[in-house]
């Protein structure tokens, strides 16, 4: 193919009026060409204008867009405007669409003034009122289903629980027991070069005993399952209700609330507990195995040791905590899943919010749970 | 670039598809002419979709060749995707519009990636598709999820002319449609194929637009492609296409058509 010439636009005077030379590619690539050339045509013309299309190679539809358009500024009588040299055979349709335009109008942002900043801010507060509401509607509805499974016994939906649980907990395990065991070593190994400077490696096991049992058991279960099933909650409501499977079950009667919802947040206060206890184990196999091979102690010495800095409430202050945070982290997941609309992106963006927010609500929840505990002496 | 005056646009030979030990296409054969309407129909299952995934270079063939503009796709799509692209436009099933963006800038997505366009320049081509199919320049701003079905068809379709393609494929492009919305498509097809200069290749069920607007049909029946103006598959003696065009739908259709 040979090479093609740049767009060109001629005007030249002929007779009463004016000849528009085009030449060189007209195709739709050489458009920023074309613009710039066309913004170099005088501001106003008088008299008749003929448009050569002879030499325009290869015309596209929207460097002739552009051209009509322009033209229509120069000569605002359209009719004055005349075509020859084999124009492009859309050139008609392109004119009647131009006849039928109106002229857009364009929303420009506000500028920032005192009252629209202060509107603002009452749109910003109505907005979050409006939230808080939504957010404690949603914890009636869950309530409510709660409160009517009871009396009828259907509305527990066995089936996705189980499943639920499954999906949730018993494929958690292999990932749970590792990072919990992995931290545990960590926390074991940097306690023991620290308390060996005193002579007291015996106290690496009442580290490990105290801060697994108490705290990170639980805490790092509870992160883990946000990230895991959490994620997992926004995502499947939230295509669900792209889908518009959601309001498909509202038509044939059924409450979304009680069959996505619900048996998510029991399964994973089913499960959030259970999986703690396999953290809690794992965290000490971990401690137990770093004492033998670092430290020295063996196995006997360590699990007497660890019996004796057992208090009475070490275990189950962590435990207690498992099915808070796991209700925090069920109703986080599905509550943004449930606010999808619209578009893939609200749907990553939601997902990425109701991690987040768990997360969040876990660590918030374990620090006032921390305060209580030292305040009644738990 | 590829040389857009071939003839035919479209050399589908010996085209084999498989998904399996399911055999879906065997030794299907087809031609697209220049500035034809082109449909395809077929029982569900059939793989109408499959062939235009095929054809698209979006699925690799097991067998056969496929050319468009004489050349390749296979070939073509590792070496020129990007003219290739440029060379036709496809609308999908569902419209396929990115629901992130607004309507105009689904409309820009293709010229922004292709071209180096200035913002002024891009709004005046999305208001001139937009106006290619008839749809206001508010519609512009809009989201797909605030349109309705038959705008989201046409806005599909806005998408597709973005690049100025001379070959369409349009997937079911009256689907879920009204009568009048879908008489309305028609007739907005029929005018842009006619001014435009276009070849459409159209994967249909909907049997009022196969009439009004095809100028031949292939059938896909028994693996194959069975390729005739309408006037000829009317006459055809294979029983599914005897039944799919004479049965009460199609002669509704057709009396329509012929009066």
């Amino acid at each position: 193919m040979s090479r093609t010439v740049t767009a060109s636009l001629a005007l030249e005077p002929e007779g009463a009026g004016w000849r528009l030379q085009l030449r060189g590619d007209w195709s739709l690539a050489a458009i920023p060409q074309i613009e710039a050339q066309l913004q170099s045509l005088p501001a106003t013309l008088h008299g008749s204008l003929l448009c050569d299309w002879s030499h325009a190679e290869a015309p596209g539809i929207a460097p002739a867009w552009a051209l009509l358009r322009r033209l229509a500024d120069v000569e605002p009588e359209h009719p004055g405007v005349r075509h020859t040299g084999d124009p492009p055979h859309f050139l008609e349709l392109l004119q009647k669409l131009q006849l039928d335009r109106r002229a857009p109008e364009l929303a420009h942002a506000a500028p920032l003034t005192l009252p629209g900043l202060i509107g603002g801010l009452g749109r910003w507060s109505v907005l979050q009122g409006r939230h808080a509401r939504g957010v404690l509607d949603f914890l009636g509805r869950i309530a409510a289903v709660i409160g009517q499974a009871f009396s009828r016994a259907s509305a527990w939906r066995t089936s996705s629980l189980a499943r639920h649980i499954y999906e949730t907990g018993i494929t958690a395990i292999p990932i749970v027991s590792l990072i919990a065991f992995l931290i545990s070593v960590i926390v074991a190994y940097l306690g023991a070069q620290q308390l060996a400077r005193f002579g007291a490696d015996i106290f690496v096991v009442d580290l490990v005993t105290i801060a697994v049992l108490r705290e990170m058991g639980v805490l790092l279960t509870a992160i883990i399952v946000a990230g895991r099933s959490g994620s997992a909650f926004a995502a499947e409501i939230g295509v669900m209700q792209l889908n518009e499977e959601t309001d498909a079950l509202r038509a044939m009667g059924m409450n979304p609330i009680e069959m996505l919802v619900v048996p998510r947040v029991l399964a994973l206060i089913i499960v959030l507990p259970l999986l703690t206890i396999i953290a809690d184990a794992m965290g000490l196999a971990g401690g137990g195995l770093l004492s033998l091979t670092n430290l020295h102690i063996p196995l006997p010495q360590f699990t007497t040791r660890l019996r004796e800095s057992l208090g009475p409430t070490t275990f189950w202050a962590g435990l207690i905590k498992a099915p808070v945070f796991a209700a925090l982290i069920a109703m986080v997941g599905t509550y943004r899943g449930m606010q999808v609309r619209d578009s893939a992106r609200e749907l990553g963006r939601l997902t990425t919010v109701a991690v987040v927010q768990s997360i969040f609500m876990v660590i918030l929840a374990d620090a006032l749970f921390a305060v209580l505990f030292v305040q009644i002496g738990f | 670039m590829l040389d857009r005056s071939v003839d035919p646009v479209i050399r589908v030979r010996g085209l084999r598809n498989l998904f399996g030990s399911q055999v879906v296409h065997d030794d299907l054969n087809m031609e697209v002419r220049q500035n034809e309407i082109f449909g395809v129909v077929g029982g569900s299952g059939t793989g109408k979709s499959v062939l235009l995934r095929s054809i698209l270079g979006l699925r690799h063939p097991d067998g056969g060749s496929i050319e468009l503009y004489g050349r390749d796709v296979e070939s073509l799509a590792a070496a020129d995707r990007s003219s290739l692209v440029q060379s036709y436009g496809v609308t999908f099933q569902n419209g396929a519009l990115i629901s992130s963006l607004t309507v105009a800038q689904n409309i820009q997505l293709p010229l922004r990636e292709h071209y180096l366009l200035s913002e002024h320049t891009l709004d005046e081509l999305a208001e001139l598709n937009l106006g290619l199919v008839g749809l206001e320049p508010e519609t512009g701003g809009k989201f797909p999820s605030q349109l309705s079905g038959g705008m989201i068809k046409r806005a599909a379709l806005a998408r597709a002319l973005a690049l100025e393609p001379k070959l369409l494929f349009l997937d079911e492009p009256t689907a879920g449609l009204d009568p009048i919305s879908a008489a309305a498509f028609d007739e907005l097809l029929l005018y842009l194929h006619s001014q435009l200069r276009l070849t459409v290749v159209m994967i249909t069920h909907d049997l009022d637009t196969l009439f009004q607007t095809c100028s031949r049909v292939g059938v896909i029946v028994d693996k194959h492609m069975i390729s005739d103006t309408l006037d000829g598959l009317l006459e055809n003696p294979h029983p599914w296409i005897h039944s799919y065009f004479h049965g009460p739908r199609a002669r509704a259709a057709e009396k329509e058509i012929h009066g």
